[in-house]
């Protein structure tokens, strides 16, 4: 933060020269305060203390480091620390106490000749835990804008947080402001960038609040950029996070992660994919549908008007194995380059199972899997949902052996997913529900071009992919989207 | 003492008086407004016979899909002409 906006607070310079960092409640400390006394008359020393303002002695040549600043912003973490500093800038350290380290360093003789030879250090005052929050806080320069809730002392915070209204219905971690600071070091962005008007209140959200939203589902910093980018992408017009949100059906933005980013973030894409267990996946999806909750008003039972909800809507996210793959990735379908990180949003509700162990030929599980994928929503529905096929990588072995490409497996598929008019127009099989009776006679594709989408993920082992009904598809609805993620 | 930063919009909703309700229908304008829902049309002919009958005049106002919020043009459009609206939900 401090390099990104204006410091409040600047780095205060040491005085030149050698210079000790200690504090009275160290017993390293309290040993070598004889060398510090001899030092100071021997060669010129500063000493600085953390606590006890007359430790090692009451000196002129001894400062107190009253608000732990000179600590903090010279990055001190053991005492005792001895520096060596020009023009107000350390050049050099050593920390604890080790007679020929600091004969060397201090370029003297003879130091606490009748002490041990060597001693640990303590933990520096400025990182200790009960404090170094405050401190960043302090002296970080934050310009951070959110209102501050206090939390008295009798009141449990997670408690506080549910009564807030807040939660998803799991625990949130306190998004406290040396938390929400440490966030926003995962972005290059500025914490008051507005990244999205967000639905259903169409709030300006900034990068703060999507960083405050990120704590509380869990993310860590780096995973920033991720939550940023899926809600650009969820507030598009095209992507219509109102409508999915607002919607009786049981959908909500599904979020696939394609480029190097999946690594860096050590994201799941193999075993259990779809499931709990990795940090990255579940949090990212949780903090975006945190964001349209909280800084966009929306929840179940007001806008979110959900008949019975699903699994996606707590935020389902997960990553891509490209490298096992044979296929071209998602995002290089959509036009976007293997080197570049992306996240893709799809409208989509829980994943059901498919389950294919005997077929070995590609004809015979591609006809299979359009079996499957007519049931999507509705066997007697066409053209008005969109699917996300999930392949594993068993089922993709069968592709890759007969080489066929990820076009090569679209066109097929399509070929078997041209439903019969007549089967499914209303009342026809003594069923209602179907689609407009002047269909009858008329081959009707399940899907819209584009209509399916197809990732590989999975565990090694196992003859199952998962099918994720979409919503809504085209103008009238919601249709995927990509975004690039800017670190 | 914990402190926490608000991750809501931190909206102040301005509380706005009702426009009183009309002593009668005649000579008022009512808007429909369809949200593009199948069969939502068949609804909104019917109250707008009803409507015509009782004297008032009736305008026919569409959203272009259920699953976006109205347009704030049409919305405007629909405030400066009407004296007031109803809107059809469908299915």
């Amino acid at each position: 933060m401090a390099q990104k906006d204006a410091p409040a607070t600047t780095t205060p310079a040491l005085p030149d020269g050698l210079v000790a960092i200690v504090k009275k409640d160290c017993p390293t400390c309290v040993l070598v305060a004889p060398v510090l006394t001899d030092l100071a008359d021997r060669s010129g020393l500063t000493v600085i203390t953390q606590d006890d303002p007359q430790f090692p002695q009451d000196a002129d040549w001894v400062v107190h480091d009253t608000d732990l600043s000179l600590s903090w912003h010279h990055d001190i973490e053991t005492v005792p620390t001895l520096l060596m500093v020009v023009d107000g800038q350390p050049t050099d350290r050593i920390v604890g106490w080790s007679r020929p380290e600091w004969e060397a360093f201090t370029g003297t003789d003879s130091l606490g000749v009748d002490m041990k030879q060597w001693s640990p250090g303590c933990g520096s005052l400025s990182v200790d835990p009960t404090i170094a929050e405050q401190l960043v806080v302090r002296f970080s320069g934050s310009t951070l804008t959110s209102r501050r809730v206090e939390i008295a002392i009798l009141e449990d915070e997670w408690e506080a947080m549910y009564d807030r209204g807040w939660s998803d219905g799991l625990p949130l971690v306190p998004p406290t402001e040396a938390r929400v600071l440490r966030m926003l070091e995962g972005t290059t962005r500025q914490a008051d960038d507005i990244v999205a008007i967000v639905p259903p209140d169409l709030v300006e959200c900034t990068v703060e609040k999507v960083a405050v939203n990120a704590v509380m589902a869990g993310c860590m910093p780096s995973y920033l950029p991720v939550v940023i980018g899926a809600l650009e992408a969820a507030c598009t017009d095209e992507f219509n996070m109102h409508g999915l949100l607002a919607t009786t059906m049981p959908s909500g933005p599904v979020m696939i992660i394609n480029g190097p980013i999946r690594q860096q973030l050590q994201m799941n894409s193999g075993v259990n994919v779809l499931g709990q267990g990795n940090r990255a996946n579940s949090t990212i999806g949780r903090a975006l549908q945190l964001v349209i909750r909280n800084t966009g008003g929306g929840k179940p039972g007001g806008v979110d008007r959900a008949t019975q909800g699903g699994p996606s809507k707590y935020g389902l996210c997960f990553a891509e194995d490209e490298e096992g793959s044979a296929w071209e990735s998602l995002a290089e379908s959509r036009g976007f380059t293997q080197g570049q990180s992306t996240v893709t949003l799809f409208p989509g509700e829980g994943p059901r199972v498919f389950v294919d162990q005997q077929s070995r030929s590609p004809e015979s599980l591609t006809k299979h899997i359009a079996l499957a994928l007519r049931a999507s929503i509705s066997p007697r529905l066409a053209m008005m949902f969109d699917a996300a096929l999930v392949l594993s990588p068993e089922h993709m072995a069968r592709y890759r052996d007969a080489g066929w490409d990820r076009s090569r497996f679209l066109d097929e598929v399509s070929g078997h997913l041209l439903l019969n008019g007549d089967d499914i127009v209303r009342g026809s099989d003594g069923i209602e529900e179907g689609m407009p009776e002047f269909l009858a006679g008329s081959p009707v594709p399940k899907f819209q071009p584009g209509g399916l989408l197809v990732v590989h993920a999975g565990g090694g082992a196992g003859l199952f992919s998962s099918i994720i009904a979409g919503w809504v598809t085209g103008e009238i609805g919601s249709v995927p989207v990509t975004k690039e993620i800017i670190p | 003492m914990t402190t926490v930063l608000d991750p809501t919009g931190e909206l102040s909703p301005q509380t706005r008086q009702r426009v009183a309700r009309p002593e009668s229908l005649e000579g008022l304008t009512i808007g429909l407004l369809d949200i593009s829902k199948p069969r939502g049309d068949i609804f909104l002919n019917r109250i707008e016979e009803r409507l015509t009958a009782k004297g008032a005049t009736v305008a026919r106002y569409k959203k272009p899909t259920f699953a976006k919020p109205a347009p704030i043009d049409l919305r405007h459009e629909i405030a400066s002409q009407c004296d007031a609206v109803i809107e059809a939900l469908a299915d």
